[in-house]
């Protein structure tokens, strides 16, 4: 086809012409979908032929052995490695592999870290107020005023995350369940669509479990929420579907009942998980 | 409420910002009044070398803001903020050169001394346009600017961070100091820029010109400071402390750091920028030596002696190791770089957050009242 047919294709879209923040698009279901993902560290296949498609609103756990992938997959969806094969799409329309971490975040996918990461020389609540929805370019943040409405917001999750009293003070003297709080709150101020939570009940005690269990159940629906834990108590408690995976790929998915009784994840579990 | 206001008004309503103004601009008219009020040989005058000296301290404390804007809030420990002070010093060289015309030792009407020595026909073409005054001043700004740009955008996208990017800073300021230091770079090689004869149209050996800089350089202080602050203060101050302490999870939600580190280095650099150019006029002379690794070296120290983080920490640090500085080469020249060493690991151990932090601890108790203020507003 020669060059001026091509551009005179009146049914493409240029990409610079296309609209950079258009809304994710999941009319077609799926809000995540990964095919055929591999990724290899000097040889060692972290990610070997993942396939995983989330629904929207869904509540999905995905357990594994250590090593199993979990972490890596994390970090493909939210762009700090890039795979060697495969595609992830965020509903059907973003590719998310041409993008990198902080378009991936606006688009709307929160992460909280294994080791709870929080800013420790700022306040609980700069901490919520940085995570906030808002235009993060340098200008914009430079002239940036809080208003009325953010204070709100930001009083509302402290709320729910039950810091209020700690609103002042710096986020390094919280305790390790604190801070695992303070980083579901700070997810919770960029109005994700999609969160991805990495073990987010390690170091806590039964009574922060349940209130956890509560507010990530709370969340599926409006949110889709992916959650990876190590603690099959909790995992039980919150979740709907169960992705088990192994050596990089999916081994089992089903109920926590269908997994658990599954021969091949028991093996793997040593009657462990069940 | 503060957070309701402009950027850069929102430091007035800062006790500490207050305190400084008016400590600054008290010492700065104090000093004048004390120069032209008193006689020369009355016990209370202060003498234009005095004066000039006062206002080359004022020029390194506005240097060390620039340096504790990028360390303290952004943890980029540069080892190379005396490039950008040389290069602003040498777009003001350079304007100062072209002010000489055919005052000159051979009386060239355009080429400046050097170059007739070199035996160059013409001016170069980097040289066109520093006869102007308002094209020299914006290059003060530009030239720092653009280097901090292509080399911070470089560095940054590459995610070149810590000790590695203190290093990388470092080989900037050398190399810069090997080129200027040849003669075909047309910057006067060795013996750099010299001999000047008058600024805007004032002589520069005059008393009044120099009180003139002197009070010039107080208030760029003034207005870098309170830029600094007004960043500090600013979500982008927070943003940046965020970059410092966890660069992954800022960008996880969602800001670019490198564009973040980027900005902010930038606007360091002109700040060194504007306290080189101030710096020339007042001593004389600009050469490659600004452009030495131990000068940028020097800098950091004061920064730490002062207290990290803190902006008026480094202007505290830079006032008195300079002082310091003065009084110990004048009664004994070679151990100076002993005690400098000394004091930054006497400082390291037992004040880690520097004078200021001794300052902060006082006022502790004063925070917390307006801490629990706050609490009651909000």
């Amino acid at each position: 086809m020669s060059i001026f047919q091509e551009l005179s294709n009146r049914d493409r879209v240029f990409e610079f012409l296309a609209p950079a923040a258009s809304p994710v698009d999941v009319r077609h279901g799926p809000i995540l979908y990964l095919e055929d993902v591999s990724v290899s560290f000097d040889g060692f296949k972290a990610i070997n032929n993942l396939n995983l498609t989330i629904d929207d609103g869904e509540l999905r756990c995905i357990i594994g052995p250590n090593g199993a992938g979990k972490t890596t997959m994390m970090d493909i969806i939210t762009g700090k490695t890039r795979p060697d094969t495969g595609s992830v799409w965020f509903g059907s329309r973003h590719n998310l592999l041409t993008m990198n971490e902080p378009d991936i975040a606006t688009l709307g996918i929160g992460r909280k870290f294994q080791k709870p990461t929080v800013f420790e020389a700022l306040t609980v609540f700069e901490n919520l107020e940085l995570a906030m929805a808002a235009d993060k370019r340098v200008l914009q943040t430079l002239t940036a005023r809080l208003s009325g409405e953010h204070r709100d917001r930001i009083d509302e999750v402290l709320k729910l995350i039950g810091l209020s009293q700690l609103r002042n003070r710096e986020a390094g003297i919280l305790s390790h369940g604190q801070k695992q709080w303070l980083e579901i709150g700070m997810l919770l101020m960029q109005k994700p669509r999609l969160l991805l939570v990495d073990e987010p009940v390690a170091g806590m005690t039964e009574q922060e479990m349940e209130r956890t269990a509560e507010l990530l159940t709370s969340l599926a629906g409006e949110q889709s929420v992916v959650v990876v834990e190590h603690d099959m108590g909790f995992v039980r408690s919150i979740a709907k579907k169960v992705t088990v995976l192994h050596q990089g790929s999916v081994l089992a998915e089903g109920t926590m009942d269908q997994v658990s009784n599954d021969r091949k994840v028991i093996e793997v579990y040593l009657g462990e998980g069940a | 409420m503060s957070s309701s206001q402009s950027w850069l008004l929102r430091p007035f309503n800062e006790r500490s910002t207050q305190l400084f103004l008016g400590i600054l601009i008290g010492a700065v008219a104090l000093v004048s009044i004390l120069h032209l009020v008193f006689p020369e040989d009355h016990a209370l005058h202060v003498s234009a070398y005095t004066v000039t000296l006062l206002g080359k301290y004022l020029c390194y404390a506005l240097l060390a803001v620039a340096v504790d804007l990028v360390w303290g809030y952004l943890g980029i420990l540069s080892l190379g903020h005396g490039a950008f002070f040389a290069l602003g010093g040498y777009a003001m060289g350079m304007y100062l050169m072209r002010q000489i015309g055919d005052r000159g030792v051979y009386g060239d009407p355009v080429l400046p001394d050097f170059m007739v020595f070199l035996n160059w026909q013409e001016l170069p073409w980097f040289w066109h346009g520093f006869d102007m005054a308002w094209f020299a001043f914006a290059m003060v700004l530009l030239a720092p600017g653009l280097l901090a740009l292509v080399f911070g955008f470089l560095a940054f996208r590459s995610r070149v961070t810590g000790v590695y990017l203190s290093i990388i800073t470092q080989a900037l300021t050398f190399a810069l100091m090997l080129a200027f230091f040849r003669n075909e770079m047309g910057f006067g090689g060795n013996n750099g820029l010299t001999d000047f004869k008058d600024i805007l149209g004032f002589d520069l050996r005059s008393d009044a010109t120099r009180l003139g800089l002197f009070i010039a350089t107080g208030i760029a202080l003034a207005i870098g400071y309170v830029v600094c602050r007004g960043i500090v203060l600013s979500k982008l101050g927070r943003v940046s402390v965020a970059c410092r302490d966890a660069e992954a999870r800022t960008r996880f939600i969602g800001y670019r750091v490198e564009r973040v580190q980027l900005f902010v280095f930038v606007v360091s650099a002109m700040l060194a920028g504007v306290a080189g150019a101030l710096y020339v006029p007042q001593v004389g002379i600009i050469n490659p030596s600004e452009f030495s690794p131990l000068f940028s070296i020097e800098v950091v120290v004061w920064v730490a002696l002062g207290g990290r983080a803190t902006l008026y920490g480094a202007v505290i640090g830079a006032l008195l190791v300079n002082y310091a500085k003065t009084v110990f080469t004048g009664v004994m020249p070679d151990a100076w770089l002993f005690a400098l060493g000394g004091l930054f690991v006497l400082v390291t151990v037992l004040l880690p957050k520097g004078i200021a932090g001794l300052l902060r601890r006082r006022k502790k108790a004063d925070d917390d009242d307006q801490v629990t203020g706050q609490e009651v507003t909000a």
